[in-house]
């Protein structure tokens, strides 16, 4: 009764399919922006990497809710590994346009996993000093990771590394998922884990 | 035979911030570098002034006898100066479209790189080298 009549109300609505591109130096100069930002509020490099990290987090939960909705006929995935097959390929496919290269399993310990991709829009423009090491701008894509992680209820350690790869003159990304033993336990209680 | 020599970027304010040699060259010692950057951004100051016409560009070709010298003055103050051999082809075009183009990808899309500064982006180097030797290999120029 308090809708005028001949427009619906918002929730009446269907959910907004599609994709929605933008263009790539927009995200760049955005992302360039978010970067020196967080970086004149640090004083060290594993402080940014959080930071970026954090910012990542918030995205990374509201995707995970919409993507669930839109693309999953609002099912979420309750296994661990139906979990990282949507990371790697629904999150990837929306926030990158395409499937992220690999997925797999570390060789040294059971509750790792890794999602392995090259030319990220993140990494693709930015050269890291060489006095800040280690430092991955995909630190953000990590933070995105995390947060629909612990959104589906799998809280993990997320990092983004720089890996060489033999023949090529640009490193991998590797996203390292170390997951938290409660929920190894819990996935080794479920029907045929 | 045509050859790209080697790139200089000017800053703003004169200073120079970016210097390569795309073939092997006689060294010039860079505090040398330093002052010719910033007189020739003098003198294409000038030439704009000296412009009997408004709105001039100021100089965008000298040519010698040893070699051409294509400047191109962005909008927003940046000189690129390109050095080539007399009458090499589509160098202009080079330097507005390429050059550019990887000054702006791996430099200004670069949170690392603050305006004015030196420019150190590896990747800026690496893909700007390796363009330009391509282009002077397929003229039949090696390193």
């Amino acid at each position: 009764m308090f809708q005028s009549r001949g427009s619906a109300g918002i929730v009446d609505k269907p959910f907004r399919q599609g994709r929605q591109e933008i263009s790539l130096s927009s995200f760049a100069y955005l992302f360039s922006e978010m970067v020196q930002y967080c970086q004149s509020r640090v004083s060290n490099i594993s402080e940014l990497e959080r930071k970026l990290d954090e910012v990542g987090y918030g995205v990374g939960l509201r995707l995970l809710e919409v993507l669930c909705y839109r693309e999953r006929g609002q099912r979420r995935e309750t296994r661990l590994l139906d979990m990282l097959k949507f990371i790697h390929s629904t999150l990837w496919r929306y926030l990158f346009g395409r499937q992220a290269r690999d997925l797999e399993q570390s060789n040294s310990a059971e509750d790792e996993y890794m999602i392995s991709d090259t030319d990220l829009p993140v990494t693709k423009f930015v050269s890291v000093p060489r006095e800040m090491g280690h430092l991955n701008p995909a630190a953000f894509v990590a933070g995105i990771v995390r947060g629909a992680l612990d959104g589906a209820g799998f809280p993990a350690r997320v990092t983004a590394h720089y890996v060489p790869v033999a023949g090529q003159p640009r490193p991998k990304t590797v996203i390292l998922m170390k997951f938290n033993a409660a929920v190894m336990q819990r996935e080794q209680r479920m029907p045929g884990g | 035979m045509p050859t790209l020599y080697s790139l200089w970027i000017v800053g703003r304010n004169g200073g120079l911030l970016y210097s390569r040699d795309f073939v092997q060259l006689p060294p010039i010692e860079f505090n040398d570098k330093l002052r010719l950057a910033s007189s020739w951004f003098g003198m294409c100051g000038i030439s704009a002034q000296l412009s009997p016409v408004p709105d001039s560009s100021g100089i965008q070709l000298m040519q010698a006898d040893t070699f051409d010298l294509h400047s191109f003055h962005t909008l927003t103050g940046t000189t690129f100066m390109l050095l080539t051999e007399p009458h090499t082809p589509d160098a202009a075009e080079l330097l507005r479209t390429t050059v550019y183009e990887l000054y702006c990808d791996y430099v200004l899309k670069n949170p690392f790189h603050e305006m004015d500064q030196v420019i150190k982006s590896e990747l800026f180097d690496q893909n700007l080298v390796e363009r330009c030797q391509a282009i002077n290999r397929r003229w039949g120029v090696g390193a």
